[in-house]
């Protein structure tokens, strides 16, 4: 088996999480997929890190694992604090920058 | 000595400039401050006057540089001022005239609340008139020329809570404008054709010029004095700006802003003495103007707007004298003074009978007046002699001369001018013995003020107001005699303007007869048909000429004809081409980016997710464009 | 190449992994959604150590698997385990738009990759020789050293960001129960404790309301977060039918007239929840 194999997967979930981030509607959802999409570009470095014989790529995921957990720390706050004021998770209740 | 010349001009700006920024803390004595500026400048004026007395002739005129105003290369305006013989006449007239004017004003201007206000303009009349006639360049002539037009207009429209006061303001600032753009226009002429405009190189090089360029330099200037002197056919303004306050008739229209016209074409001697045509033009326009204006004074019952037409015929001799050459411009210098004793002593006796009467105007509701005021009685009569050209008094003599000197003209053209310069003569005659039978004569026509019913109780004026009326009357009498004993006007004058002797078809003295014998016709027309028979308090129907004469020989419905009409369709076209074309395209172009953007606006529909597709399709687009771009 | 065993291994994760990410997508209920996702990242962490990077699949497991997606769990129960998101689509075009777009990403990221000359590859048995915690170590803290540094403030500025987006300031100093009692006390509203929920009810359950001595519901019982969200139970009618019964046949035993026999309830209509904007909203679709 060819490790590009990993790549195609690491494709596949790239684009399920993408169309998830469009389709879902509740905040939360909509969080995991981009946890989803992060997920499968940390395979795409992994298999590349792999591929190149190099650990660079492992680096690189490994931040990006750091910098998602910051996110997903300040992006459920912000869910959290919208739910308290709004009653609500689901982003298209808030629109209220619509003309 | 000569530093004292900028302080002519800097006195009465000082003046003006402390009445009208001072606020109400002057409001006690501003009036004398005002009348003060105004003798401190005559007193300078004297002073000046018997020094250039103490020189030699030839020494006389006296350049003083202050500053340069503009220095651009090949463009040089200097703030100079000359003081020769010509401006040394105007200077004491101005500030003569206009000291005792202050002096009158404060007694008829006292119960006025704005009165400070009042004398800060006065001033700044006499400040700009000052600098009219005393620069040396015409740039600077042109800064005082604006100045007086803008001091005639704040003191004309003075009275702004009437309508017809600030109308008549617009009115005279307008037509004085169409005269201004004929002196810029001029001088933009002799910068191109003489690189300069101060008086010394222009009149050396204008003896180089063409004729043709020298005659268009001519008509533009007489343009220009047309609006300023009120010549047809820039003549409307004058009766309407009798709106203002007498004084100000008196100062402004009669003895000094009029006669900036006169003044312009004396200046620019050297350049009409070389344009024979732009002479012929002057000549012609004086004596219209003469008639014109002699006409329209016969047929007003308004005391004020019937000497204002006897000002208009007046300057109308003098620019007929201006435009005869080296012969008439000493005279019309002359008669300038003179004209300004007793025009201004008229003015101002007729401003003591309104004083008198509760302000009114109308003659026809005068009558016997000479028993109630007999100071203004006696002044206005010496006035009103001086102006008939009663053998002896000033206007006798000035006038003479300038009949004479049309008379010297030569050929048809002497006959003509000569003739309307006496036919004049007498219709100024007629309707000085007119205005001095209805006011002064008769039996009493009073009327009751039409608001409060009250019965005007006709008294003499206070003695500040008599006083100036006194002097001036002396003036009238006298300067006449004075300026021609032993030539000594011509004398005086010779130097700047050039002099030359007329020869008359006819002599002299026989001249001298025929003017007399038609004033006198004038005065026993008037008499007996003013003096001998009862004046009706409403005024007849008349003749056609009469009523055209009322309404100022039709010059307002000829100028509405011939040029408002036409503006205002004019206008009417481009504000339609502006409302229908430009606007149209306009609002069309803003109200399809407004209904494109109203469809637009839709697309931000504030779901984050919408947002979310959209980045995710340019993320799409820029990836297959990476790929295509690779794979081609 | 690869040896066999990773060629199945792969396989079978990859329909783990693919099977998670779908269900995530498509379950209606939020917590499935994270359930599903958890299976997804567990596939990857395998998938991490069988290329080499076992540290990475470590951290994947603990961190995320362990922490991020507890905290995604943590908020799903606090908004509201069972509040479902409806799946039906309200923006005009949306989903259709979402699909065709996911469906041309997809198919060009393929495509890209069958593309690239990606045939040979070199293999981590090198970089790992001295075992792969260590050859990270070596470059986090040579090369990247400042990019670790870095992260050390994100990590801080994340942590004082998400303390200050949920604080709540108290605007006057809270209550303390001496307060609120005397305060209960004076308005004369509910002297007494709140009724437990579960009363007389056939379940203690905390979304069951309690029942009030003649039957009613006393809906103070259940918690104001659930009465909310409208996730209060109603006792059964029945249950409530087959009492009434109960003491009309005891009562029938006992031979007691009519007038000493308790009142029937009458049937009530099912409780009413307060309405939340969500159902507001199906309610009008």
């Amino acid at each position: 088996m060819n490790p590009v194999n990993y790549l195609y997967l690491s494709a596949l979930l790239f684009t399920i999480g993408a169309s998830g981030v469009l389709i879902r509607r509740n905040a939360i959802v909509l969080f995991m997929c981009v946890e989803l999409m992060l997920n499968a570009s940390n395979l795409a470095l992994v298999t590349f890190s792999r591929m190149h014989g190099n650990l660079d790529g492992q680096i690189i995921a490994f931040f990006t694992m750091v910098v998602a957990a910051a996110e997903v720390v300040v992006g459920l706050a912000i869910i959290v604090s919208i739910f308290r004021t709004r009653h609500t998770a689901s982003v298209d209740d808030s629109n209220l920058m619509k003309l | 000595m000569n530093s004292l010349i900028p302080l002519l001009v800097a006195v009465p700006l000082a003046g003006a400039a402390l009445l009208l920024l001072g606020g109400r803390a002057l409001d006690r004595f501003g009036h004398w401050l005002g009348t003060l500026a105004a003798a401190g400048s005559f007193g300078i004026g004297l002073v000046l006057f018997a020094e250039m007395l103490g020189r030699p002739t030839d020494q006389r005129p006296v350049r003083e540089f202050l500053y340069s105003w503009i220095p651009v290369n090949g463009f040089q305006a200097d703030v100079a001022f000359q003081l020769d013989q010509l401006s040394m006449t105007f200077v004491l007239l101005i500030t003569g005239v206009g000291t005792l004017i202050h002096v009158y004003s404060t007694g008829y201007m006292a119960h006025d609340e704005r009165r400070r206000r009042f004398f800060g303009y006065l001033n700044l009349f006499l400040a700009a008139m000052l600098l009219l006639v005393l620069a040396d360049n015409y740039l600077l002539l042109y800064v005082g020329w604006e100045g007086v037009g803008l001091a005639s207009y704040l003191l004309i429209g003075f009275w702004q809570h009437k309508p017809s006061a600030a109308t008549a303001a617009k009115k005279a600032f307008i037509v004085n404008r169409v005269g201004d753009l004929g002196l810029s226009i001029a001088i933009m002429l002799m910068f191109v054709e003489f690189g300069s405009f101060a008086f010394g190189p222009v009149f050396g090089a204008a003896d180089d010029a063409s004729e043709g360029k020298l005659t268009a330099i001519g008509l533009m200037l007489l343009l220009a004095a047309c609006g300023k002197s009120a010549q047809v056919p820039l003549q409307s303004w004058l009766g309407d700006a009798m709106e203002g306050p007498t004084p100000v008739s008196a100062l402004i229209h009669a003895a000094t802003m009029v006669t900036a016209g006169v003044y312009l074409i004396t200046r620019s001697s050297a350049i009409f003495d070389l344009a024979p045509d732009a002479q012929t033009a002057v000549v012609a326009v004086g004596t219209v103007t003469l008639l014109f204006g002699a006409i329209v004074g016969c047929a007003k019952d308004d005391i004020k707007k019937a000497l204002a037409g006897s000002t208009m015929s007046q300057i109308g001799y003098m620019v007929l004298a201006a435009g005869l050459g080296p012969i008439g411009y000493v005279f019309a210098i002359m008669h300038l003074v003179t004209h300004g004793f007793f025009k201004a002593g008229l003015f101002l006796g007729a401003g003591s009978v309104m004083h008198g009467m509760n302000d009114e105007v109308n003659m026809r509701h005068y009558g016997g007046l000479r028993k109630y005021m007999p100071v203004t009685f006696a002044t206005f009569g010496l006035g009103y002699l001086a102006i008939i050209g009663f053998p002896g008094l000033s206007g006798f003599f000035s006038k003479d001369k300038i009949i004479e000197a049309a008379f010297s003209k030569g050929g048809t053209e002497g006959w003509i001018l000569g003739l309307c310069a006496l036919v004049g003569a007498a219709v100024t005659a007629f309707y000085m013995t007119r205005v001095m039978m209805m006011t002064f004569f008769g039996e009493k026509r009073w009327q009751p003020d039409p608001e409060t019913g009250e019965e005007p109780h006709p008294h003499e004026s206070p003695k500040v107001m008599t006083l100036p009326m006194v002097v001036l009357a002396v003036g009238s009498v006298f300067a006449g005699a004075l300026f021609t004993y032993g030539d000594a006007f011509l004398k005086w004058l010779e130097p700047v303007t050039g002099f030359e002797e007329g020869h008359p078809p006819i002599p002299a003295a026989a001249v001298t007869v025929l003017t007399t014998v038609c004033m006198l016709a004038g005065v026993g027309l008037a008499y007996t048909m003013y003096g001998r028979t009862r004046v009706p308090v409403t005024p007849p129907v008349g003749s056609a000429l009469t009523r055209a004469a009322r309404r100022d020989l039709l010059q307002d419905d000829f100028n509405h004809a011939v040029l408002v009409r036409p503006g205002s369709a004019l206008a009417a076209t481009l504000v339609w081409f502006d409302s229908r074309g430009l606007d149209g395209f306009v609002n069309g172009l803003a109200a399809t980016i407004g209904g494109v953007s109203g469809r637009l606006r839709r697309v931000q529909t504030g779901f984050v997710r919408t947002y979310a597709l959209s980045m995710f399709g340019g993320t799409l687009v820029l990836v297959a464009t990476t790929l295509l771009m690779r794979s081609v | 190449m690869t040896s066999t065993g990773e060629a199945v291994q792969f396989w079978v994760l990859a329909v783990i992994a693919v099977g998670g990410a779908l269900g995530m997508l498509l379950m209606k209920k939020a917590v499935h959604s994270a359930l599903c996702l958890a299976a997804t990242m567990l596939a990857l962490a395998v998938c991490y150590m069988a290329q080499g990077a076992v540290f990475l699949g470590v951290v994947q497991i603990v961190v995320y698997t362990g922490a991020i997606m507890m905290l995604f769990l943590f908020v799903v129960m606090l908004v509201g385990v069972t509040s479902a998101d409806s799946l039906k689509e309200q923006l005009k075009g949306q989903r259709f738009a979402a699909v065709l777009c996911g469906l041309g990403f997809g198919v060009l990221l393929i495509a890209g990759l069958a593309n690239a000359k990606l045939h040979s590859f070199t293999g981590l048995s090198e970089a790992n020789a001295e075992g792969n915690v260590q050859g990270l170590a070596r470059l986090i803290f040579t090369k990247y050293v400042w990019a670790f540094e870095v992260t050390g403030a994100l990590l801080i500025t994340a942590a004082i960001g998400a303390m200050v987006l949920t604080h709540r300031e108290y605007v006057q100093k809270p209550k303390t129960q001496r307060e609120l009692a005397s305060q209960r006390v004076k308005d004369n509203l509910q002297v007494p404790p709140m009724p437990a929920p579960g009363v007389y009810a056939r379940h203690n359950a905390v979304d069951i309301p309690g029942l009030l001595p003649d039957g009613t519901v006393a809906e103070d019982s259940v918690m104001g977060t659930l009465r909310e969200r409208g996730q209060i139970r109603d006792v059964s009618q029945e249950m409530l039918q087959r009492m009434a019964e109960l003491e009309e046949s005891t009562a029938d035993w006992l031979g007691r007239p009519s007038s000493a026999r308790p009142v029937t309830p009458e049937q009530r209509a099912a409780l009413e929840t307060v309405p939340t904007k969500e159902k507001k909203k199906e309610d009008e679709a």
